[in-house]
């Protein structure tokens, strides 16, 4: 039995006081747990900033590697071990920016990954720049007269991705984040989990009365999660209320699925001591 | 009387879509095949059609080791091929042409040169396509050289089996009659091969021999985004990915076959991704993640001229500097410089042995020269080769430690996935369990650690082979590619009685030093010869060694040397 304490680490997180990170931090224990993961066949997977220091508070493996390529690494160790559960931690700067060609191709290869981005609209550790998702308007270090661009919708994003489980979260719902991360990581194929996380130190628009007050859960009311028109339409409205939970999922092939070279072992499990090349260098006669 | 002579240098020239480079090796294995040594090189503008392409095969009983260039059996596929390439023909060459379409009184060819005037269109089409002139110009070739038709036939009926079984017969047919064609009429050539006994040869080229040795040392990821010359790995390792299990993925731009194969590596897969220099350029701060994070990794970088795209097709060895600084910071690396097919397959089979048995970051820098010159060598020998994965642990010990202090600096490693433990790979300094520390005090002890790896590593690799006699007086010194051309050129000084050695780095960095510090003190004359223009091998040595080099000979045309210039080069030394 994995138990929550089983994945507290001796370092304690260095993220300031209050901050949403924290509740990502406690709503992934409390799904790795749920599920009863062996800590030592997760890998949680980050770039950089300050979500990025989450795998260090999580007792299982981590890798913390560069900003915005969390996810072609995560994609490696995948590849290499399918039968390790991958989670990639990211940000909206390291996600949905630097990184963001990574996205799009992980969701349209659907490879078995659940991907939780950090969204806190801003750069928090190089202190309070204007990034991909902040607020048209929104006045940063950088953008001092008002952001100008319109910001990226993520979900809108990943459906036209062809990401296979589209959620989005709020970091001030553990329950609901919780079930989304658990949901995401057990769905078949790549998860895209969007998260509301206010940054209480450079964000003074998205905090977390603003979203108090605004968020709703998109699955207390009948809807159709299949529906990938509704999930697009519903994924748009953030005006005075702001839908979160499963927007979509559909079952399909998982890329290592499609892989005959998978099929028997993962292939860090597979035997490289007699190869024989025999009949290829044959050709070159 | 007539000098005969054993060896040919063949050239055909056309447009691209022509069907030039594959008829090159096609000759090139038939010629093997026939117990004799081929070298080919190509040069192609970077279009997929149209634009001047010449292949070239040198033809000899001995090993063939570098393009040649004197040619003395010219094929030419359109006038351009005889404009261009008149200058490059010896003598006594002969030109086989199609009096239809080329009039050759428009050239000023030599009243010694043998012309043969071959209606190539006229008979590819009757056979098939207009394409099928390479075929016919094949044919005519092998005969006026003397050779046997038969494994020609063996070799086109290989070559469209399965697919184009409907292609063998009419090439087949097409090329018998460029044959009979030659032998109908009394030609005299002085150029005459003959079948020799040896056997067991094989006609590859860096890239195919690279990526063999790399399957055989189970090779089990590749991630790799397509860039001339490199992007035949690519296809080659997808042509086998299911025969040997291995995932090859084409990623969306460099940066992410980088980050992926430190994913492979970090999880336990021997894990490869090869690019040129544009896409280098974009790998360049996942190579220090790698060495940050001590994951085992091997990148081919097949240089070709830049800057920026340079000069796409041709061949360079521009990018040693490079290579060697690429990423912030100090880390420890390692580069392989194969200079011929044999090393092209010992880099394949070794780097991944030594990335896993250091855990750290492997180069291989190939060039266009080599990744594309297929070469008749020895089938390889990999008898004795023994998988070496370091100090990898299938148990995690008692309070493991994933980078623990050790007195070679090299930390007992465990895959994700072993149970019992748990530990961090972190691109930020940390400490011997990976969680970041930034004290003075674990900084430098883990900058000693990593660093100390190099060491260990260098007194491990053979110092530079020494080729040539012994005492000679004049010594080259070169790494890499320029190999082959410079033993060329030691033969025919040797037969001007002029006495050379030569020192091949095909280790490039850790530099082992010692057989250097000898022969520099024992020479009279040193020549240090690069294909760049700043002589960055040169550099490196001064940068470890002191030593400064007086005479360089350094090509930069986007062209690799030929062996005359570097036999002049040696007459001309003071
Ligand atoms: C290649 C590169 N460019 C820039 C940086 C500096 N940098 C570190 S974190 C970051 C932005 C992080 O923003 P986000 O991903 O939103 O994460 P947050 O800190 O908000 O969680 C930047 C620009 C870097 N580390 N690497
Ligand atoms: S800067 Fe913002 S995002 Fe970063 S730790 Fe502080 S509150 Fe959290
Ligand atoms: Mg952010």
């Amino acid at each position: 039995m994995t138990e929550l304490k089983d994945l507290n680490t001796k370092e304690i997180p260095t993220w300031c006081p209050g901050c949403g990170d924290f509740m990502i931090l406690a709503s992934i224990k409390k799904a790795v747990a749920d599920m009863n993961l062996n800590p030592s066949e997760v890998v949680v997977v980050s770039g950089i900033g300050c979500s990025a220091g989450l795998p260090h508070w999580i007792e299982t493996y981590g890798f913390h590697s560069i900003h915005g390529r969390a996810i072609p690494v995560a994609t490696g160790i995948k590849l290499a071990n399918h039968g390790l559960t991958v989670i990639v931690v990211s940000g909206d700067g390291d996600g949905y920016g630097i990184g963001l060609n990574h996205l799009i191709h992980a969701m349209r290869r659907n490879l078995d990954i659940t991907f939780i981005g950090h969204n806190n609209q801003i750069y928090g550790l190089t202190l309070g720049q204007t990034s991909p998702t902040s607020t048209q308007g929104a006045k940063t270090v950088s953008t001092p007269h008002g952001s100008i661009e319109t910001p990226i919708n993520p979900l809108s994003l990943g459906l036209a991705s062809g990401a296979t489980f589209v959620a989005r979260g709020y970091a001030g719902n553990t329950t609901q984040l919780t079930d989304l991360i658990v949901k995401g990581t057990k769905h078949r194929g790549f998860a895209l989990i969007d998260v509301f996380q206010p940054c209480v130190t450079w964000n003074k628009i998205n905090t977390f009365d603003f979203f108090k007050q605004r968020v709703y859960d998109l699955n207390s009311e009948k809807f159709n999660t299949s529906d990938l028109n509704a999930a697009f339409s519903r994924c748009q409205e953030l005006g005075e209320r702001i839908p979160t939970g499963l927007f979509y999922q559909t079952e399909t092939d998982t890329y290592s699925d499609d892989l005959p070279q998978l099929k028997e072992k993962p292939l860090v499990k597979q035997n490289i001591t007699n190869v024989d090349i025999k009949s290829v260098l044959n050709k070159y006669k | 009387m007539i000098l005969m002579k054993d060896f040919v240098n063949w050239k055909i020239g056309g447009e691209a879509g022509y069907g030039i480079l594959s008829v090159g090796v096609m000759f090139g294995k038939f010629c093997t095949r026939n117990g004799l040594f081929a070298f080919n090189s190509s040069e192609f503008p970077s279009l997929v059609r149209g634009g001047h392409n010449t292949v070239q095969l040198i033809v000899k009983k001995t090993p063939a080791l570098s393009q040649y260039f004197e040619v003395n059996l010219l094929v030419a596929l359109n006038a351009e091929t005889i404009e261009k390439h008149l200058n490059e023909l010896s003598s006594d060459a002969a030109i086989i042409f199609d009096g239809k379409e080329i009039d050759i009184k428009k050239y000023k060819t030599k009243k010694s040169h043998v012309l043969i005037d071959i209606p190539l269109t006229e008979i590819a089409v009757r056979h098939g396509k207009k394409i099928m002139r390479n075929t016919v110009s094949l044919g005519a070739s092998i005969a006026l050289l003397g050779l046997e038709f038969d494994k020609l036939e063996q070799l086109i009926k290989e070559a469209f089996a399965g697919k184009k079984d409907a292609l063998i017969p009419i090439n087949i047919a097409a090329a018998k009659e460029g044959f009979n064609f030659i032998k109908n009429r009394n030609i005299k050539f002085n150029y005459q091969l003959k079948e020799q006994k040896q056997k067991n040869h094989i006609f590859i080229n860096a890239n195919d021999a690279f990526s063999l040795g790399a399957v055989k040392s189970g090779l089990k990821f590749v991630a790799e985004y397509p860039m001339t010359p490199s992007s035949s790995i690519l296809s080659f390792m997808a042509a086998h990915e299911l025969q040997y299990d291995i995932v090859v993925k084409q990623t969306e731009d460099e940066i992410a076959a980088m980050n992926m194969i430190i994913g492979g590596g970090f999880a336990g897969a021997r894990s490869l991704t090869a690019t040129s220099g544009g896409g280098f350029s974009l790998m360049v701060e996942a190579l220090g993640l790698a060495g940050m994070t001590e994951t085992p990794a091997v990148v081919v970088e097949s240089q070709r001229p830049g800057p920026s795209t340079g000069l796409p097709t041709m061949t360079e060895q521009g990018d040693l500097m490079f290579a060697l600084n690429a990423s912030q910071g100090e880390f420890p690396r390692m580069i392989i410089a194969p200079g011929d097919v044999t090393e092209a397959f010992e880099a394949g089979l070794n780097s991944f042995n030594f990335a896993e048995k250091y855990q750290l970051l492997v180069l291989v820098l190939l060039d266009k020269y080599i990744s594309e010159g297929n070469t008749t060598v020895k089938e390889f020998d990999y008898s004795k080769f023994k998988i070496n994965r370091g100090k990898l642990l299938t148990k995690a010990p008692k309070n493991y430690l994933r980078y623990a202090f050790t007195s070679d600096g090299i930390s007992p490693r465990v895959l994700p996935g072993t149970l019992g433990t748990v530990y961090k790979a972190n691109g930020d300094e940390h400490n011997e369990k990976g969680v970041s520390d930034e004290s003075e005090e674990n900084r430098i002890k883990m900058m000693n650690k990593r660093m100390k790896k190099l060491d260990v590593l260098k007194k491990e690799l053979p110092e530079p082979k020494l080729y040539g006699d012994k005492n000679a007086k004049i010594s080259l010194i070169a790494w890499g590619s320029t190999k082959g051309i410079i033993l060329e050129a030691i033969n025919e000084l040797q037969k001007q009685k002029i006495k050379v050695n030569f020192l091949h780095y095909n280790y490039v960095f850790p530099l082992k030093e010692k057989k250097l510090l000898e022969l520099i003190k024992k020479s009279k004359k040193v020549l240090l010869v690069e294909n760049n223009m700043t002589s960055q091998f040169g550099k490196l040595i001064a940068q470890e060694t002191g030593i400064l080099f007086k005479n360089k000979l350094l090509k930069y045309t986007g062209r690799q040397f030929y062996p005359h210039e570097i036999v002049n080069a040696v007459r001309k030394l003071k």
